[in-house]
């Protein structure tokens, strides 16, 4: 089993040259993000990611969370990695300095958390959650929830959870049963949940369940909905821990992977009534949830990126050391590891070209968070959050799904030994395999950049991505060199392609809802495959450039300049073989009559 | 009390480190810098001494290429509250190092000087012991435990047969062995304050100190590859192998 190194050099590389983090330093407030700070931060992170996080990941694995006696414990040494997060300040690095944060960028915070991630995925879900319920706080709660709360949750004294999914609601939140009574200022809230990340635990002295539920006069569907804050222990107003709430966990789910990461079932209301506190608004639930969601999207499509790495470099550490006959067309003496196999090496170079270009997707659409957030000019904040709102279903559902692939890809580099536990490529597999289920299915994805992001405004924002695109392909090709030559080219077939894709959704399956959802995750995997070679063509750009200027590290930007070159002529070809599923075979999906699958 | 910790700018433990081809010494272009182990220690030491308020000041001191400065920011992330950085090219040697560290001394005078016992690159071991002598001062080496009393240092030491205590009165230096501590991980608003703590560069020929290697590498080779084991059959001829083959017996 190898270590975990963190990429540095790839995430300094994709910091400041592809997600522009001088841009997003120069937005007011984030004056504090220069390059040399970001630098020693991301350093003591990766130490921290290297060193604490990421020798508990296996064990962690073969331990897992229990419930004993209505006492949830965590696997040894979860404790002390979350005091060492907690106490180093590392919960709040994107979150205001009122509240205890370090009021740095979201771009700031992305490399940081997809190191805890790649380190230790089923540890880095409890500080992942309680992020997205400070997101919540922060946007819809009232000054004295905030004061309350926020403090506790962005240091990570307390954690936090979604409360969404019931049994007969999963993907489809209409069906949501729990119910929230007025009992004076506060609510009794009953129901069951399922499926709640951390939802128990004795890490923290308190965790912040936020808990979807209806009013009893609320109107049906997703719109009699709202949004809850109910703690384990009640407190009073300065957070002094009083009477537990009457919130349990029944049981913890035996799962597939991460198997560190306690999945609750929670019960509200056994006796008297969980108390709950209504947050953003009677019947705003969806909305609030939904801007939770945006974040924690991202972060889940972050964690394929993470999860990849982390196979790729436990794949390529194994291939260099296992000595397994003779490569073809080898012709050196002694003998060799598999990485010189010519297909072991396809793997590799699959893993390695789609980590880079997922690693540049992932950052530029927190970088677009943090302009839709802080870019005080209303043009160019409104151009940011259109790309974040078009860029996070193709994260999302692009990064997760490649990360599953990668992960298994992994598996296959060990051969036998890969499907054996003890290598630590299984765990890698089986943990990925949530994230394209978790934060909407891939097929949640792929609708809301369907209806939403495409269908919509009638392929508008698509359109705008793609004339960047056109740009960037008309640069690389003007610009020459042989390499840069074909990774223009390549990039300029996609997109044509891809035009053609979405003048037929727009013109056939905008009037045909079956046909559109039919052809969603097809498009989904386009867009993604897409905008992956057009952020390697853009790293290929500076590559060039970097090269012909001079530089000390010419390894580095060779490479990079190869990886581009190998994704352009052995990836990106995929969009039009999809561009062709989508216009020819969408109709065939439901072709068969039902009873006959 | 004032003490003064000096840190050095070492390859990574976790590189694999490459001899250069011409055989000068190892490759040290794109590789992953970090600060020598030995010294976090001295620094963690240094901080868990002031934290206690048993220390007013931490002076961190690294030299060489301007590429220190970062492993001296990393100390004063650490908890370090100033830097002076002896910027030079030169390929630095102990005696040069300690002669810098003395010129440093008797110009910040600091009442406790840690150092780590050795660098991960060369293992030299050296700098520490030669700077004790160029001082005039006592030292306390390859330290597990460090206690400050009125006027004198209590060092336990790890040597070969155990642990010795040894009493250092007056100034010293201590160099600090893995078991002293475990270094902390620098928290997210240390490592953002460091960014605003003085470093102060100067070079060795302020200092009055020629950097001039005063040992010449001849080579510097791989070491051998180690040679697959044999299997015995029996004790017999496990001794007589021991006898005369390898002739350890």
């Amino acid at each position: 089993m190898t270590t975990y190194l963190p990429p540095l050099d790839d995430m300094r590389f994709v910091l400041a040259e592809l997600a522009g983090l001088d841009q997003i330093a120069a937005l007011p407030g984030f004056e504090e993000a220069t390059p040399d700070l970001v630098d020693s931060i991301l350093t003591e992170a990766g130490h921290i990611a290297e060193q604490a996080l990421a020798p508990l990941n296996a064990p962690g694995d073969r331990q897992g969370s229990k419930l004993v006696d209505g006492v949830v414990t965590t696997p040894e040494g979860w404790q002390d990695a979350l005091n060492t997060l907690t106490e180093g300040g590392w919960n709040g690095v994107a979150f205001p300095a009122e509240f205890g944060g370090m009021g740095l960028p979201n771009l700031v915070n992305a490399p940081i958390q997809e190191m805890w991630h790649s380190a230790n995925m089923a540890f880095a879900l409890c500080p992942m959650l309680t992020q997205g319920a400070v997101n919540a706080l922060l946007t819809y709660g009232t000054d004295a929830q905030k004061a309350l709360y926020l403090p506790r949750l962005v240091t990570g004294e307390w954690t936090g959870t979604m409360n969404l999914t019931e049994p007969q609601a999963g993907s489809d939140l209409a069906a949501l049963r729990s119910m929230a009574t007025p009992d004076g200022d506060a609510y009794r809230i009953k129901g069951q949940k399922i499926f709640i990340t951390y939802g128990d635990h004795e890490l923290t002295s308190n965790i912040i369940h936020l808990v979807l539920a209806r009013t009893p006069d609320a109107p049906p569907g997703i719109k009699g909905i709202s949004l809850f804050i109910v703690p384990k222990f009640l407190t009073n107003d300065a957070g002094e821990i009083g009477a537990r709430n009457d919130v349990h966990c029944v049981s913890l789910e035996h799962k597939l992977g991460i198997h560190g990461s306690p999945t609750a079932v929670l019960s509200f209301g056994d006796h008297e009534g969980a108390v709950g506190y209504l947050i953003g608004g009677l019947h705003r639930g969806v909305e609030c949830m939904f801007t939770m969601m945006n974040h924690a999207r991202l972060s889940v499509g972050m964690q394929g990126l993470s999860i990849a790495e982390r196979a790729y470099q436990q794949a390529r550490g194994y291939a260099r050391e296992r000595i397994q006959g003779k490569p073809a067309g080898w012709t050196a003496d002694g003998k060799t590891g598999i990485v010189n196999h010519p297909d072991v090496r396809r793997m590799l170079m699959t893993m390695k070209s789609k980590i880079e270009a997922m690693r540049a997707l992932v950052y530029v659409s927190w970088a677009a968070i943090d302009g839709a957030h802080s870019n005080p000019d209303a043009e160019q904040q409104a151009k940011a959050a259109l790309m974040a709102d078009l860029l996070t279903p193709i994260t999302k559902g692009w990064c997760t799904e490649t990360g599953v692939e990668l992960a298994s890809l992994g598996v296959q580099i060990h051969g036998g030994m890969g499907y054996i536990e003890e290598t630590g490529a299984a765990q890698h597999f089986r943990d990925a395999r949530i994230t394209t289920i978790y934060e909407g299915t891939t097929a949640i994805q792929g609708n809301d950049l369907m209806f939403r992001k495409l269908l919509r405004d009638k392929g508008a924002a698509v359109e705008g991505l793609l004339a960047d695109m056109d740009q960037v392909a008309r640069q690389a090709t003007t610009l020459g060199g042989p390499q840069l030559g074909l990774i223009g080219a390549g990039l300029a077939t996609a997109v044509a392609q891809t035009r053609q894709a979405v003048k037929w959704l727009l013109d056939a399956a905008a009037p045909n809802a079956a046909l559109a959802a039919a052809a969603a995750v097809p498009f989904l995997r386009l867009m993604g495959t897409l905008v992956g070679g057009y952020q390697l063509a853009r790293a290929a750009l500076v590559s060039q450039a970097k090269l012909a200027a001079g530089t000390d590290t010419p390894d580095f930007y060779t490479a990079k300049l190869t990886t581009a070159q190998f994704y352009a002529a052995s990836i990106l070809p995929e969009v039009a073989a999809l561009t062709q599923s989508i216009v020819i075979s969408s109709d065939l999906v439901m072709a068969l009559d039902e009873p006959l699958l | 009390m004032k003490v003064l910790v000096a840190v050095k700018r070492v390859v990574d433990y976790n590189v694999k480190v490459r001899v250069k081809s011409d055989k000068s010494g190892v490759e040290l272009a794109n590789v992953k810098m970090s600060m020598n182990p030995f010294d976090e220690i001295a620094v963690e030491e240094a901080v868990r001494l002031k934290e206690a308020g048993k220390v007013s000041e931490i002076v961190v001191v690294s030299m060489g290429v301007a590429g220190c400065q970062e492993t001296i920011r990393t100390a004063l992330a650490m908890g370090g509250d100033r830097g002076v950085l002896v910027q030079t090219d030169a390929d630095l040697q102990p005696l040069a190092v300690a002669k810098c560290l003395k010129a440093l001394v008797d110009k910040e005078s600091p009442d406790l000087v840690i150092v780590g016992k050795q660098a991960i690159d060369d293992d030299s071991n050296q700098t520490g012991q030669m700077l004790a002598a160029l001082l005039g001062w006592p030292q306390g080496t390859f330290a597990s435990k460090v206690e400050l009393g009125d006027g004198v240092v209590n060092v336990t030491r790890e040597i070969d047969g155990g642990l010795e205590t040894v009493a250092l009165k007056g100034k010293a230096v201590v160099t600090t062995d893995l078991r002293l501590n475990t270094p902390r991980y620098a928290s997210l608003p240390n490592i953002m304050k460091a960014k605003k703590k003085p470093i102060e560069t100067v070079s060795p020929a302020d200092l009055g100190v020629d950097p001039a290697p005063r040992l010449k590498t001849l080579s510097v080779e791989e070491p051998a590859v180690r040679q697959a084991g044999v299997k015995v059959g029996s004790v017999a001829e496990l001794v007589e192998k021991l006898k005369n083959e390898a002739k350890v017996i």
